[in-house]
Parts: structure tokens; C-alpha cells; sequence
């Protein structure tokens, strides 16, 4: 009895020497401002700031290689905290970006060619005539999108468009990367007008794959005041194209698109009665007092 | 009868008494042809043709660069129409080379038969071949003078040639047999001279036996090509098992059959090879099976490429009812297309027509892990454990649990009780797994 006590007390003693001295002698340091930063960050890992999740992008900071301004989920809060760990000034926020889904093209609008069975990945979906709609340009519209997004800000609609939520959406770009159509696209959430369609076929052919595709009558571009949208023609074919740095979000081009392809939304973030009053506090350079915006 | 085979696979129903007893038939030439530039593995090719130009029978109206691909060449003399985008049996839109007919049926100066065909080179028959845009026409599509041309360190002791044609419906393969057995055999000489390979097997299922006796007869004097019978069982017809049936070698895991010092080519490329070598022909025609229970009369047909499935249907009498699918190919293998006013290709061996059941659809249920698709695959894979991670999107796993292995035979998903589309999920990680290899190669050639 006294042997198995004295033995396993020896042991454990032994044992806690070695653990002691190698714990002191092979630790790594670690900055705990690593540790810190890694503890405010949204811990998405969702990759919008180009680095191996939330961890990497706090390595990164604290060793200085990475601007205080790429965690595009976090926006202005953890940037100030960040700046305030590391003890430097939080410098300008980066333009936040959202995702626009460039396709119009319910089930109601695209015909189908086909009744697609099997997977329910727009990958898969792809590799079947670029999908059932008519349009092979359009979204497929089985949610890949969805599955992807790391914050849960997409949902499917009822007539099989994704729909996102921009009050959600950090602009991280999962989905922009995922979607097999490229349809979705990183814009600046302050940017209004958007071309909703992605058809570069002929007018013609367009019109028949959907009903609200772009069918390059250029009357977008002839009315633009601030020459801020053009058809844009590359070797698949062309397509109306918007020089976000020019458009001021006046919405002419909305009004004159025959095939309404093109839409102008509601500002992000803007409750009720900010919403309302709009057109009278700030009236952009071009205003015609379309209405749209109300 | 000496029979062989290899481990997993499924016993399909063959349902080939439809047309295995049926002659091949010349179908009927369309007004108008659609020859899509791609119609190989490889680059798509260029078109050589303009619209309004004048082209003849056999001339070459399209190329590619590099050294996989295979020309394209007019299967009628006329007028070029169009050059548009068109529905592919490969499931995407290609620009396709319409030509208006003219039923002149002149042939090309080009083709001219060869005096002596026996005096040819090695390098000579590889260069007909190129030229006359011969692939593979089992459905593999991949251009024949690739597989003949010598590799350094590598030496093909066998030539193997497919006979198997394990895919349900299908019989165009066993009526060439049956039909043609001498071109098949001239063809399979001339691959032996251009490898410089001495041994030469035509491998058959022993659902034909009318043509492995066919064949037996007439290579019984024969010292260097002799027959194999080979157990029914799909896929049998696949490079890989069908090397390990007739050699018991085995291709290692990303290497190509001639790593395992064969060469394997169907019987239909091998008889497309003696027209191009004797006659000179390039490949305008082949065999095509029109089959199922959705058109009237099925038929082998042999088909000049680039005439529509529907011109097909029509002249087997139409459809027999509702259709619920048109396959391009086989009934495992194929490519279920939304329209019959596709063309066929060089690698389009069937058509199956299949008409609506009345059957309710079947949802995919969650898997149950019986194991019945880890036995059935011939490859040894854990087709469960790849979906598993394609549905969690961990691609470097699933590389790792060799996804890029699957050689999407079906028989996994053939034998699942919970009918999981398991293909679809597996096709889904090679696809994101090629992305990934191709990002990190253009990543590895920036540094």
C-alpha cells in the first residue's frame, strides 16, 4: 500500500517537473493582442477580408500587413476597437459594399426549358444547359447563394430569386464567389440604380429567354445625363453596364427602360421617415421628380 | 466459355432484344446538317469555313490547336448557313456549323484511297488518322492519334479493343461486329503496326456470343489478336476494369492505360480507322442505336454526324406516347437532354427515348448506411462518404478520399435504397476540386 502510493507519488512528480520545465522552455509566444482582436471580430470566418478566417485576419493586423478597414462585417465598431488595441488611429472606413443580385428573372418571367430534377446546387444545375430557365445567363435559382452566405442574410424567394437582406449583408462576397452564373456582384451599398440582368444575347433572342432582359435598345445610354450607363459589348455579346463612379442614382434610366431591367431601390438603412422625406432633403444632381424613390 | 472479369459492379437488365437483331439501316440525310465545333476532350476547334462558302463531302471545315484534339469534317457537300450557338449533347450551348445540303454528295479532293495501305509508316497511319479527326467512339470522344502516339519510357504490350458495350439499350457496337468484323480486325492491324505493338485482344461481353464466335472463326489461324469473353457485368466497358478483365493489371490511381502498358480503343474507332486508312475517309458517319420504349420502331442507324435526334425519331416512326426523357447516349452514362433538336456527334453511340411511366417522382430520402454503394463501386471508393462531404462542401477531404477517382458509372447510385443522387453530389467535388487544382497552378505559375 505504501509502495503504490510513494510510487505514483514519485511519479507524479517527476511527471510535473518535466511538464513544468518544457512549458517554460518550448512556449510560443503569442501577442494577446492576437488573442483580442480575434475576440471582437464577428468570427464568421466568411473570407471578405481576403485572409484565412477571423484569426489569420488578426495575425495579420497585429503584425501590421493588414489595413485596419478590410473586416467588411465588423464596419465601423470593431474597426475603433481594433484601433484602439492596437493603439493607432482607425483611419477612414472602407465604403461598405453589398451583394446585387443582377438577374430579374423569376419562374414567372423566364420560361423554363426544361423540369429540373436532382441536386439542389445551381452547380449542378449549370452543367445542365446552364440551368432550366430559357435565359443561360440568368440566375438558376436552386439557392446555391443561400447555402453559402456565412451570416444567413440570403433567402430564397417565392418566385426563385434569391433575396437578400442588406441590412444583413457585410459584403463579404461568399456568394458573389459561389454563384456558377455570376450573376451576384459586390456594390457600394450607397449606389441606388442597378442593371437587373445579365443576358448578353441579341435583343431579340433576350426578349424571348425573359421577359424583363435587357434587349440593348440603348435608350438607357442615350438619356443618361451624366453619360454614366452604356451598352457594353465584349465577345459573348453585350449588355447595359453602369459606371457606378458617374451614376448619381437620378433613375432616368428606369424610367425609359422598355423592358424594365433596370431598378432603382430604396436607400439602405433608411427607417421610415427618413424615407419619406427623401426627395426633399436631399434632391441628387439630375433629380426629375420621377417619384421612384417615394 | 473462358470468361473474366473484375470486383463490384451491378447486373443491369440489358434490354438490347429491341435492336441486337436488327441490320443497321442507312438513315436518311437531312437538308440540313449542325456540326458543333467540339466534339472531342480538348479545346473546341475553330471553324476553316465561312458562311456561304461551298464545301464538299469529307472536307475539313474546322481545327484546333495543340496536339488533343481532332479536326471536324462536312458529312455532305452544300452551303454554309450558319454559324450559331446550339444545343450540344454535352448538356451546354456550342457554335455549330450549319450546312445546307445539296445532295450532290461530291467528295472532297482530299479523300483519295491509299494504293498500298500495308507500305505505310508508323507515323504515316498516325498522321491519317489525325487528319481524318478520329476519337474515340465509344463516348469518350477522346482523339485516337493521341493514344497511339509513343510516349518515352512507355510501351504498349497490348492493344485492347472494347467489344463490351455494357451500357443498357445500346447495340451499335455488336452490330458492327456482327456486320463488319473485317474492317474491325484490318483497323486493329493498323494500330498494332502504329504502335509497334505485337499483341492485339478484342474484348467481348458474353451477352454476344454470335459475335465472339464470329470472331473466334475468323481469327483461329491467327497468332497476335485473339478473342476474350468477358463476364456481363457493367461497367465492363470501362478502360480501367476492362485492362484489369482481359490482363489483371491495374491503371494506378491518376495514370493512364498505357501505364499499365495498354491501349484500349473501341471497335467502332478501330473500323473508322480502316476507312481512313484504305479509303481515306475521315469520320463523317457512325453507328447510332435509336432505342427505348418511347419511339415506335427502334433502329441502328448508321447516321451522318451532325444529323438532328429528331430527324431520327421521325424516321423510326415517331414517338410511341408522352415522352418523359431523351437521353443522348446510354441509359447510365448519357446526358438526359431537353430537346430532340440536338445533333449527333462523334461520340454519340445511342439515343434512348424513354416514355412517361405515370410513376410518381422519388425524393431523396437520407442515407441509411447500408454500404450497398461502397460495394458496388468497381473503383473501391466510399461513394457515401464523398457525398457526405460534397453536402458539407469540404473539397480538400473528398480529394484526399479520391472523388476524382469516380469514373460517375452510376452504379452507386443504381443500387441505393435511399435514392440518392450520389453522382450528382461526386461530379458536383470534381468539378470544385478542378477549380481549386487550377487556382493553385495559376497561383504556383504567378510566383
Amino acid at each position: 500500500m505504501i509502495y503504490a502510493i510513494l510510487s505514483l507519488a514519485v511519479l507524479g512528480a517527476v511527471f510535473g517537473i518535466v511538464l513544468g520545465v518544457a512549458e517554460k522552455k518550448f512556449t510560443v509566444e503569442v501577442d494577446p493582442r492576437v488573442e483580442e482582436i480575434t475576440k471582437i471580430l464577428p468570427g464568421a470566418n466568411c473570407g471578405g477580408c481576403g485572409f484565412p478566417g477571423c484569426g489569420g485576419y488578426a495575425e495579420a493586423v497585429v503584425a501590421g500587413t493588414a489595413p485596419l478597414n478590410a473586416c467588411t462585417a465588423g464596419k465601423d465598431e470593431v474597426r475603433q476597437k481594433m484601433a484602439q488595441i492596437m493603439g493607432i488611429a482607425a483611419g477612414a472606413a472602407q465604403e461598405p459594399k453589398v451583394a446585387q443580385l443582377m438577374c430579374k428573372g423569376g419562374k414567372d418571367k423566364a420560361p423554363l426549358l426544361y423540369e429540373y430534377e436532382g441536386v439542389e446546387d445551381c452547380h449542378v444545375a449549370a452543367t445542365m444547359f446552364k440551368g432550366p430557365k430559357a435565359c443561360s445567363y440568368g440566375c438558376i435559382g436552386l439557392g446555391s447563394c443561400v447555402q453559402v452566405c456565412p451570416f444567413g442574410g440570403i433567402k430564397m424567394g417565392s418566385n426563385q430569386l434569391p433575396e437578400i437582406d442588406y441590412n444583413i449583408c457585410s459584403g463579404c462576397g461568399a456568394c458573389v464567389n459561389n454563384c456558377p452564373q455570376h450573376v451576384l456582384k459586390l456594390v457600394e451599398a450607397s449606389k441606388l440604380v442597378h442593371v437587373r440582368c445579365s443576358n448578353k444575347e441579341k435583343g431579340k433572342q433576350a426578349k424571348e429567354a425573359c421577359q424583363v432582359a435587357c434587349i440593348k435598345c440603348k435608350l438607357c445610354e442615350k438619356n443618361c445625363p451624366e453619360g454614366a450607363i452604356s451598352v457594353v459589348a465584349d465577345a459573348e455579346g453585350s449588355i447595359a453596364v453602369i459606371d457606378y463612379a458617374k451614376c448619381t442614382g437620378c433613375g432616368i434610366c428606369v424610367t425609359k427602360c422598355p423592358t424594365n431591367a433596370l431598378e432603382i431601390m430604396l436607400p439602405i438603412n433608411v427607417s421610415n421617415n427618413e424615407e419619406q422625406n427623401l426627395t426633399v432633403k436631399h434632391p441628387p444632381a439630375g433629380c426629375n421628380h420621377c417619384g421612384l424613390c417615394q | 466459355m473462358n470468361t473474366s472479369t473484375f470486383k463490384g459492379g451491378i447486373h443491369l437488365p440489358g434490354y438490347k432484344e429491341g435492336t441486337q437483331g436488327l441490320p443497321i439501316v442507312l438513315a436518311g440525310i437531312p437538308d440540313k446538317i449542325y456540326l458543333p465545333v467540339s466534339q472531342h476532350i480538348g479545346a473546341p476547334c475553330v471553324p476553316l469555313v465561312q458562311v456561304g462558302d461551298e464545301v464538299k463531302k469529307g472536307q475539313k471545315i474546322a481545327e484546333g490547336k495543340g496536339f488533343v484534339t481532332a479536326p471536324i469534317h462536312a458529312s455532305v457537300s452544300g452551303k454554309v448557313v450558319a454559324i450559331e450557338k446550339k444545343q450540344h449533347p454535352g448538356g451546354n450551348f456550342v457554335n455549330c456549323i450549319v450546312i445546307e445540303n445539296d445532295y450532290k454528295e461530291e467528295w472532297a479532293d482530299t479523300v483519295k484511297p491509299n494504293s498500298h495501305p500495308e507500305e505505310l509508316s508508323a507515323e504515316e497511319i498516325r498522321k491519317i488518322i489525325f487528319e481524318a479527326g478520329i476519337v474515340g467512339l465509344g463516348g469518350a470522344t477522346f482523339p485516337a492519334h493521341v493514344k497511339l502516339a509513343p510516349v518515352e519510357g512507355k510501351k504498349a504490350d497490348y492493344i485492347l479493343l472494347n467489344g463490351v458495350e455494357c451500357e443498357p439499350y445500346i447495340t451499335a457496337d455488336h452490330r458492327l461486329m456482327l456486320e463488319k468484323p473485317e474492317r474491325i480486325v484490318a483497323g486493329l492491324r493498323y494500330i498494332l503496326k502504329s504502335t509497334g505493338c505485337e499483341q492485339g485482344i478484342i474484348a467481348i461481353e458474353e451477352n454476344k456470343p454470335d459475335a465472339i464466335a464470329l470472331f473466334q472463326k475468323m481469327l483461329a489461324k491467327e497468332k497476335n489478336i485473339r478473342v476474350q469473353a468477358l463476364k456481363e457485368k457493367y461497367p465492363q466497358g470501362s478502360e480501367k476494369h476492362l485492362i484489369y478483365a482481359c490482363t489483371q493489371r491495374e491503371v494506378p490511381v491518376g495514370g493512364l492505360p498505357l501505364d499499365a502498358g495498354v491501349v484500349v480503343h473501341n471497335v467502332g474507332t478501330a473500323a473508322a480507322i480502316a476507312d481512313a486508312v484504305e479509303e481515306g475517309i475521315p469520320l463523317i458517319q457512325r453507328i447510332v442505336t435509336l432505342s427505348g420504349d418511347g419511339v415506335n420502331k427502334p433502329t441502328n442507324y448508321l447516321v451522318r454526324l451532325g444529323t438532328l435526334f429528331s430527324s431520327l425519331i421521325e424516321e423510326s416512326g415517331g414517338y410511341s406516347g408522352d415522352v418523359e426523357k431523351i437521353i443522348a447516349g446510354g441509359l447510365m452514362m448519357g446526358k438526359t437532354v431537353f430537346t430532340a433538336e440536338i445533333p449527333v456527334i462523334k461520340g454519340s453511340s445511342g439515343i434512348v427515348v424513354l416514355k412517361k411511366t405515370g410513376k410518381e417522382k422519388e425524393r431523396e430520402y437520407s442515407c441509411v448506411r447500408c454500404a450497398k454503394c461502397v460495394d458496388a463501386c468497381p473503383l473501391f471508393l466510399e461513394p457515401t462518404t464523398l457525398v457526405k462531404l460534397a453536402k458539407r462542401r469540404l473539397w480538400e477531404e473528398a480529394e484526399q478520399n479520391n472523388a476524382l477517382s469516380c469514373i460517375e458509372c452510376g452504379s452507386c447510385v443504381f443500387v441505393c435504397p435511399a435514392r440518392i443522387p450520389l453522382v450528382q453530389y461526386i461530379r458536383r467535388a470534381k468539378q470544385e476540386i478542378g477549380a481549386l487544382k487550377a487556382k493553385a497552378k495559376s497561383a504556383g505559375g504567378k510566383k
